[in-house]
């Protein structure tokens, strides 16, 4: 028995499958979020696993890419953290069914 | 990867790994759910370590496990009045049919693909590799990426600064 890519692709996608559960259905605007870090997590996972199992002249560019996509994903949750503190005090709640300026 | 130790090892952080985002989902706490987050987030970077990537595992744990989780509990902790439940609105049943097709393909064609499997050895250490390209051949998305945080930075305190803050200063 023996660890392979395959291992680590399907759990990739069953991560990344939860994360868009959340990321869709959540009523809070907290979970929304928290939905979106798991589905960055599952693509970092693949990232890793693709660059230490795949053949590539350079192997550790994945890496690399791996340090960008967290990078942004840390400038992202910053924002989208300010955004839902910033709707609060507008529209005192965060709950997603009832932030709906835009409909008419 | 054939040893024992490897593969214990990874089939108990998947375990772990996908049983703490499930219960991400089906806690009914926000602040359960968080901390569900972080097993999740730490349990990650042990399957970066079985796949011998020891800096984005020791960034993992520092920059999700650490930084993220706190601005997600911060976030909660400043809208007091807001719900602390993690219920699911009307789009569930949806979203799971969506969630489940999403899962069923990526994994089909991950197995169904015929890789380019090399077999060369685990990394024997892959910081001093990743910061010379960061400085040599992806200089460049390095200095943007600086950037962006920057404007992150500055854009996350301008966005929550209390009302009439600017009269204050002068």
């Amino acid at each position: 028995m023996s660890v392979d890519l395959e291992h680590y692709l399907v759990l990739g996608a069953i991560l990344f499958s939860i994360g868009l559960y959340l990321a869709l259905a959540k009523r809070n605007l907290i979970g929304v979020l928290m939905g979106i870090e798991l589905m960055f997590n599952a693509v970092n996972l693949t990232f890793v696993a693709f660059s230490r199992f795949v053949e590539s002249p350079n192997p550790l560019d994945g890496h690399v890419f791996v340090v960008f996509v967290i990078t942004v994903a840390a400038a992202e949750a910053a924002t989208a953290l300010a955004i839902a503190v910033l709707l609060y005090r507008v529209r005192d709640t965060i709950d997603v069914d009832q932030i709906d300026l835009l409909k008419w | 990867m054939d040893d024992t130790g490897t593969v214990i090892a990874f089939w108990v952080l998947a375990a772990i790994t996908v049983g703490a985002a499930l219960g991400v989902v089906v806690v009914r706490n926000l602040i359960h759910a968080v901390v569900f987050l972080i097993l999740s987030f730490v349990s990650v970077a042990g399957l970066y370590i079985t796949l011998s990537a020891d800096f984005v595992a020791v960034a993992q744990i520092l920059i999700y496990a650490g930084a993220v989780s706190v601005l997600i509990l911060f976030a909660i902790v400043l809208t007091p009045r807001g719900d602390r439940g993690n219920q699911e609105t009307f789009l569930r049943l949806p979203a799971l049919l969506l969630a489940l097709l999403v899962a069923f393909t990526l994994g089909y064609v991950a197995i169904d693909t015929s890789w380019t499997i090399s077999d060369r050895e685990g990394f024997q250490e892959t910081a001093s590799v990743i910061g010379e390209s960061l400085l040599d051949k992806y200089v460049l998305p390095f200095e943007i990426a600086s950037v962006l945080l920057l404007v992150a930075m500055m854009g996350a305190i301008v966005l929550v600064r209390p009302e009439g803050a600017t009269e204050e200063t002068e």
